[in-house]
């Protein structure tokens, strides 16, 4: 036994130094969230291998022999005592930077740009602010089938709105992003694993979070709450690029009133709209 | 001292030929109706550990589709999805919750505490047939129209009842239904062992000088009365969403193009409420754990348990704790964001009392005299998977660490590791270390050991390197994970390993559950102590103890129950009911 737990503890190190599977390539300005990770590593394994090693050692040496009896020894504060303040100071050592770099993840930078994400069983849409750098509100009661996102006609701040839908979300590289997110069915999560940052999403709310993509590329988004039989096939793409491509990008967008003078325009020729939503 | 008997429990009730309450009159109310704590004990752990092999069977299903996705082709995504969800519910509640309370609650407080019976015998009755009832309830949406729910087992609104989760139309609505009756058999039971903790004690069995097994039954009982109400208003509240058309948590919605008649709901509130719960929940689990563990070393190292009196303080603050830390599983769940300073603080907190019992149990073993008999191999097994499960546990705790880690693989193998393996370790070297009071005969230590390697390594090499999958920013509850860019080829590799192990650790199981049935005939006759042990349940006059356990007088206690190794004793153990040979008084 004692020779098994030397084994698991020495094997659990080595295997967290050569195992291929860690975190992917950071893709954000959140590295001090790895920070955080890894002093917990550090601090959590030198407690685990330390404790199971002591185990080792105590079932080695006070092993049953025939004649051998054990210590009797109820208690012993000073021990104790010490043994507790050792903990609060790891605990503390863990907490402190955790807690910094949480105030930061709470406190959106005042330059962010605002950017909307829908989520729905099961895809994902997304808007962008246009010229005026706002969004429209949107609420309920306007979605329809030309107005997915239920965009307030009567707010001209939405007007020029730019939406994604069924379409790839680009981001400007280096530009901080307050993401702004609304479900109108059931909870999700959005989560770029590269992000680090996420966030649920709650019907009948607004929640939030911002990151600053700090690398350009293409990067899976996934529903990272359960919601419903295709959670698991929700999927999206965020692709981050230099300021110029995104412009380039963002220019060939349509903005919600275009979209909508198109869509009135091909029920003039007699066409049904596209259906936007197929289920 | 044969007048012991007017002790806390007094009067000449407890008399035997005053009175034949514990004489059972026929086959029935003896084996079955029986309102014996001990008969009791017996119904809860078996019909908990019959449903527990379900659940075992549902965790293969779900290791066959994410080892090797596509190849049961009976495993679509909506029966992946009623998997997990009946795993889960089944372990943490049905399993768990009820072995630990029902079944060793039920078994060991009488007799840890030198009591007849529990208080209440008939409420006691009663709390198991409704329990059994709600088992039967849950069992039957397997067989229900759309099969069970597959909501997962948080059970979050709006999901849970609307038609995109599977066992919209009966699953979500029998869980609930099982819920509301678990809980309330539950509550039958749990007032029980309070009061027969606090009021049927023997003479001298001061509240400290009961073993740390009770101390953590009757924390975890409190626990779960404070607790599981808010569950119990979740429940209610969902199925009048269900079902009469109400919205405290269903905000206004679109499903599937049409507008449904909710609105204004909060679906947040029911986290709030599930995690009220939820949180205490793990530790309902884990404080009869600490409690046994702690007896099981104590006993088979042969030394007092280092530290009683911070171990029992331990307990109580982790209780307290448990309370104030419930929004931890909600760091991204869009509660406001500045929760999360608070409840990162008191998550860590309670590592502190946590800890203390690790290394006291730890220090136990220093100078002891260690026998490494089946039971001390689950408890040293428990230390060590319940100290990795707990640290992770602070890098989940820790708020901003949390935020990449949660709901991914990292979350799955930390809660495995912490409140599955470690508990069921503990319950394992419980069943291995009671068995012989139970039966009169021991298991087969050929067999528990077998049984102990295959599981305690087994159950290792799976849940460790999950962690690592987490790490990847793999997500839990994903029926498959093919043709997301950051999973690489290795992490599927990684899963067919951790599947085929888990194949190997179930069926090692069939090993336990034969031992369990062979035993019951062959096994070696045990004799009333077969672990020299010092608490009142191996001083009983007859094994197994009849209904009524202690024949005319009650025992009387002199000593705290960690009397081991007494320097001066002929012994190397003092049994609590034993009069002084060597000093009055015993304990710190």
């Amino acid at each position: 036994m004692a020779l098994i737990l030397i084994l698991i503890a020495v094997g659990s190190v080595a295997f967290h130094l050569l195992s291929p599977w860690w975190w992917t390539p950071i893709a954000s300005n959140w590295s001090y969230i790895d920070t955080t990770l890894i002093i917990t590593f550090w601090i959590t394994g030198a407690v685990f291998v330390a404790i199971v090693l002591f185990m080792a050692y105590c079932l080695w040496r006070f092993r049953h022999r025939p004649g051998r009896r054990a210590a009797y020894e109820p208690e012993s504060p000073r021990l104790e005592g010490w043994l507790t303040a050792v903990t609060a100071l790891g605990i503390a050592a863990m907490l402190a930077p955790g807690l910094v770099v949480w105030s930061q993840f709470v406190r959106t930078p005042a330059d962010a740009v605002e950017v909307e994400i829908l989520a729905q069983q099961w895809r994902w849409s997304f808007r962008l602010p246009g010229a005026d750098g706002r969004l429209g509100a949107a609420d309920i009661r306007h979605v329809g089938d030309d107005n997915p996102l239920g965009i307030n006609p009567q707010d001209r701040a939405g007007q020029d709105d730019i939406v994604i839908d069924g379409g790839d979300l680009h981001l400007a590289l280096g530009r901080p992003v307050r993401v702004l997110m609304r479900s109108y069915d059931v909870v999700h999560n959005f989560y770029v694993p590269e992000f680090r940052a996420k966030m649920d999403i709650i019907p009948g709310m607004v929640t939030h979070f911002w990151f600053t993509p700090s690398r350009t590329g293409a990067f899976d988004a996934i529903c990272n709450e359960v919601c419903g039989t295709s959670h698991y096939a929700m999927r999206g793409r965020v692709v981050v690029e230099d300021e110029p491509a995104f412009r380039e990008w963002i220019d060939r967008q349509e903005t919600v009133s275009q979209r909508a003078a198109r869509s009135t325009g091909t029920r003039e020729a007699g066409l049904h709209p596209p259906a936007t939503d197929v289920r | 001292m044969s007048d012991a008997i007017t002790g806390p429990q007094g009067g000449s009730t407890l008399l035997p030929e005053a009175d034949d309450l514990y004489h059972p009159h026929s086959w029935w109310t003896r084996y079955v109706f029986s309102q014996d704590a001990k008969v009791i004990a017996i119904q809860y752990a078996g019909t908990a550990l019959a449903i527990g092999f379900v659940a075992l069977i549902l965790s293969w299903l779900i290791r066959l589709q994410l080892g090797f996705p596509g190849l049961a082709t009976f495993i679509g995504p909506a029966e992946y999805y009623q998997l997990i969800t009946m795993h889960g519910m089944i372990m943490v509640v049905y399993l768990l919750t009820a072995v630990f309370l029902g079944g060793f609650g039920n078994y060991l407080i009488p007799l840890m505490l030198g009591a007849r019976d529990m208080v209440f015998p008939y409420l006691n009755m009663l709390s198991y047939w409704i329990y059994l009832l709600a088992v039967l309830v849950l069992v039957a949406s397997f067989f229900a129209p759309g099969g069970p729910t597959g909501a997962g087992w948080t059970l979050y609104p709006p999901q849970a009842i609307l038609a995109g989760t599977p066992g919209q139309p009966w699953g979500i609505v029998l869980m609930l239904v099982s819920l509301i009756l678990f809980i309330a058999g539950f509550t039958m039971g749990g007032v029980n062992y309070v009061v027969t903790v606090l009021q049927a004690r023997a003479p001298g069995m001061t509240l400290m000088r009961m073993p740390l097994t009770v101390w953590g039954i009757f924390t975890a009982t409190v626990l779960a009365l404070l607790a599981f109400p808010a569950l119990l208003v979740g429940a209610v509240m969902m199925l009048f969403d269900r079902l009469l058309g109400t919205s405290f948590f269903m905000p206004a919605i679109i499903e599937a193009g049409q507008r449904l008649r909710y609105g204004g709901g909060s679906p947040i509130l029911f986290q709030h409420l599930f995690w009220f719960f939820g949180h205490p929940e793990v530790y309902i689990v884990a404080l009869p754990a600490f409690g046994i563990v702690s007896d099981l070393i104590s006993t088979h190292a042969r030394k007092n348990i280092f530290g009683y009196r911070m171990m029992v303080w331990a307990i109580v603050a982790i209780g307290v704790l448990s309370f104030v830390v419930w929004a931890h599983h909600m760091y991204v769940s869009g509660m406001n964001p500045y929760f999360g300073f608070f409840f990162a603080t008191t998550t860590l907190i309670i590592a502190i009392p946590t800890a203390i019992k690790v290394y006291n149990w730890v220090l136990t073993l220093w100078r002891g005299d260690i026998h490494l008999t089946v039971p001390m191999l689950f408890a040293i097994a428990f230390i060590v998977t319940f100290l990795n499960g707990g640290l992770t546990g602070l890098f989940l705790g820790n708020v901003v660490v949390d935020v990449p880690l949660s709901d991914t693989m990292f979350v799955v193998a930390h809660f495995h590791m912490v409140m599955g393996v470690a508990p069921i370790l503990v319950i394992f070297g419980g069943l291995y270390h009671w068995y012989p009071k139970v039966t009169g005969r021991m298991l087969d230590a050929r067999l528990g050991q077998i049984h102990f390697w295959i599981t305690f390594l087994g159950a290792y090499a799976i849940f460790f390197p999950m962690h690592y999958l987490g790490l990847l920013g793999v997500p839990r509850r994903y029926y498959e994970t093919t043709g997301l860019g950051f999973v690489p080829p290795s992490a599927e590799t990684l899963n067919a390993f951790i599947s085929l192990v888990a194949f190997v650790v179930g069926a090692a199981q069939i090993l336990f559950l034969f031992n369990l049935l062979h035993s019951l005939r062959h096994g070696a006759p045990a004799g009333g102590n077969p672990w020299r042990a010092t608490t009142l349940e191996w001083q009983t006059p007859e094994t197994p103890p009849p209904h009524g356990n202690w024949g005319p007088n009650l025992p009387v206690v002199y000593r705290w129950p960690y009397d081991y190794s007494v320097p001066g004793a002929p012994e190397d153990f003092l049994p609590q009911n034993r009069p002084d040979p060597v000093r009055a008084g015993g304990g710190p």
